[in-house]
């Protein structure tokens, strides 16, 4: 069974409906691409699968790991194993990484009923993990994301993905805003976690990311639904022709 | 005690500075004096063995003194005021009009729960500081109520002398529905340097009527700050005028009222020289029924030109229930002055809420966890360590939804 098992998905958010009828199935150790232009409702799909409130589900099914994953909280969703490494990432003040992320950490371990860390061990892992995305010691001792540019705030939500080790990463258009030495930092620290048990699902408008990140599939969604899937090649397709020549296609077919 | 005063009358909120606070339910109490005469007490607030100093007063009288046998401190008699300067007293007069009349008021005597306390207390604490010292570590007035029906009147007269340094703490805290009307009176020689902290952790039932009054000397350096967490009614009053050129204060101010608590705080910093800076800073988190009020009038004479001065308060409101006020004011009576004021009333980030659940944290947990950090930027400036981890115990205790004690024996990283 696949791991995650998307099953004609409706949802929007404020009434208005934005995934219409989305099918999708991943197997653990597969990175998947979403690609699509905006509004396609990219953004939507990764907000769902976290449990973002104001999304609503109005039909359809999501089946993670065996269980309804949209009958959990958000917190449960990750304790569950679902990391969404977030678009926008939120400064919150006064809240110090390190004794986040350490709390993150512990309540996942709890929930699965392993031994919690402490702070040695913590910091041990955190260092080794900082070093993967190149993240100074110094950040840890920040607030969370605060006065952090933005492509610390995204090497944080990949750092963060490093030490909770999810089962499946969604990575909601990590790329934007980052300039080549980030992306390849990003690119690197969600390779370094990738393995038979990790399934990967790349969101993003843009083929650059997935020269670093090679996906096993490649899935073009528009208008709320996926209308092409393929293989890595249907990314660099994407790039050279953009997505008119795939929304064509699909009014020509319907 | 034979003092001279006007006739005592319980201030109602007819007056604009009692307005959103009703003394009623203190008013209409037969309260009575403590008449034991206790030879010891014990409380889990002490700070015994880490305060350089501590007095502990149960129900206004000194029980004991622990630490360093100084002479710095002594048991306070009753106050004389007929002939003693107060510490608000100011030889500048205010420009006539609503100020300077307000002015006139306090000069005479204080507020009326000043008035109250003078004739009714028996002593408290009374620190001598002179010139040139350093006073290493930290004073440690302790205020226990205990008992239903008790008052209490602490007087504390605080002088330092030019040039000399002190750090006070002052903790109320105690069992019963009693009622504390401490007065504190602080005089900041020349180039002083004082930090001075009120931790207000009364009971649920008590009430609490606090009064603080600063003058500041020349180049002299204040920190002070009102911590109030706990009592049913809780009323601070903080003045400070900056009376000596170059002049510096910071005032901080935490409130947390919840369930059906009120806290109010009202405080006037007046700048009456030249280039005296005042930074002040009050929050607020309101939860349940929780009332707050912050008014803050800062006063910048004719005379006090380069006057620095920056006030904010900030509210996090927790509850639909919850209320603040908040009343920040300028009098400006000078053009040559730097001054701003802002006031903000919020309720959780959404945003960072879902941030911290989406990382595998309970919402209860989030919550607080975004409660403490609004709150931590004043309690990690209190210097004194034992006492910003008490704030921190009391304010964890007093969260709306309990998390399981942290463990501290494993090094637990700090917030």
């Amino acid at each position: 069974m696949a791991l995650l098992e998307i099953k004609d998905l409706y949802a929007g958010i404020d009434g208005k409906e934005i995934l219409r009828g989305l099918d999708l199935s991943v197997d653990a150790g597969e990175v998947h691409a979403i690609m699509g232009p905006n509004g396609s409702g990219k953004s939507t799909l990764a907000n769902v699968l976290a449990g973002r409130p104001r999304y609503e589900v109005t039909r359809g099914s999501v089946v993670y790991d065996g269980k309804n994953l949209l009958e959990l909280p958000a917190e449960e969703r990750a304790r569950e194993g679902v990391f969404l490494a977030m678009q926008y990432p939120v400064e919150i003040p006064g809240v110090n990484n390190i004794y986040f992320l350490k709390a993150a950490l512990n309540a996942m371990k709890k929930h699965r009923g392993e031994e919690e860390l402490d702070a040695m061990e913590f910091l041990q892992l955190a260092r080794e993990k900082m070093k993967l995305v190149e993240l100074d010691e110094a950040f840890m001792n920040r607030s969370v994301n605060e006065g952090f540019s933005g492509g610390e705030k995204k090497r944080n939500e990949i750092f963060q993905m490093a030490v909770l080790d999810p089962k499946l990463a969604i990575l909601d258009e990590t790329d934007s805003g980052l300039d080549i030495d980030a992306l390849r930092i990003v690119a690197e620290g969600v390779n370094a976690l990738k393995n038979e048990k990790h399934a990967v699902l790349v969101i993003t408008h843009y083929q650059r990311l997935l020269t670093y990140l090679v996906p096993d599939y490649v899935h073009v969604l528009s208008g709320g639904r996926i209308v092409k899937s393929g293989g890595k090649e249907l990314a660099h397709e994407l790039e050279a022709k953009g997505y008119d020549w795939i929304e064509n296609e699909v009014a020509v077919a319907q | 005690m034979s003092i001279a005063v006007k006739e005592f009358e319980w201030p109602t909120p007819r007056l604009e500075e009692w307005r959103y606070t009703n003394l009623a339910a203190i008013a209409g109490t037969k309260w009575r004096d403590d008449e034991r005469s206790l030879s010891d007490f014990d409380t889990t607030a002490t700070l015994a063995g880490r305060a350089a100093v501590e007095l502990l007063f149960v129900n206004g009288r000194l029980v004991k003194q622990s630490g360093d046998d100084t002479p710095l401190i002594r048991r306070s008699a009753a106050p004389s005021p007929g002939g003693r300067r107060m510490a608000g007293d100011t030889d500048i007069p205010l420009p006539p009009g609503e100020g300077g009349a307000k002015r006139r008021v306090r000069g005479e005597f204080e507020s009326a729960l000043a008035i109250l306390n003078a004739m009714h207390t028996a002593g408290g604490a009374r620190i001598n500081v002179p010139s040139g010292t350093i006073v290493e570590g930290f004073i440690h007035l302790l205020f226990v109520g205990d008992g239903d029906g008790i008052w209490s009147h602490p007087r504390n007269v605080v002088d330092v002398g030019a040039n000399a340094q002190v750090t006070i703490v002052e903790t109320y805290v105690g069992n019963g529905r009693y009622y504390t009307n401490p007065v504190t009176e602080i005089v900041a020689g020349e180039g002083a340097v004082i930090d001075h902290t009120i931790v207000v952790c009364d009971s649920l039932e008590a009430y609490h009527t606090g009064s603080l009054t600063i003058r500041q000397g020349r180049s002299s350096s204040v920190t002070a700050r009102n911590i109030s967490i706990g009592g049913a009614l809780v009323r601070n009053d903080v003045n400070v005028i900056l009376d000596g050129e170059g002049a510096s204060l910071v005032l901080d101010g935490l409130f947390t009222p919840a369930g059906s608590q009120h806290i109010d705080n009202h405080t006037v910093i007046d700048h009456a020289r030249p280039h005296c800076t005042s930074v002040e800073l009050y929050k607020g988190v309101l939860d349940g029924s929780g009332r707050g009020i912050f008014d803050g009038r800062i006063i910048v004479r004719p005379g006090a030109q380069k006057t620095s001065s920056r006030q904010s308060n900030h509210n996090l409101l927790l509850s639909e229930t919850a209320i603040v006020d908040s009343k920040p004011t300028l009098e400006i009576h000078n053009d040559d002055v730097k001054c701003n004021h802002g006031s903000t009333i919020g309720q959780l980030n959404e945003e960072a809420l879902f941030y911290l659940r989406a990382r595998g944290i309970g919402e209860a947990e989030a919550r607080n966890l975004l409660v403490l950090a609004f709150a931590s930027e004043l309690v990690d400036r209190i210097k004194v360590e034992p006492v910003r981890e008490q704030v921190g115990r009391a304010l964890f205790r007093q969260m709306p939804e309990r998390l399981p004690e942290r463990r501290s024996n494993k090094g637990e990283i700090t917030r």
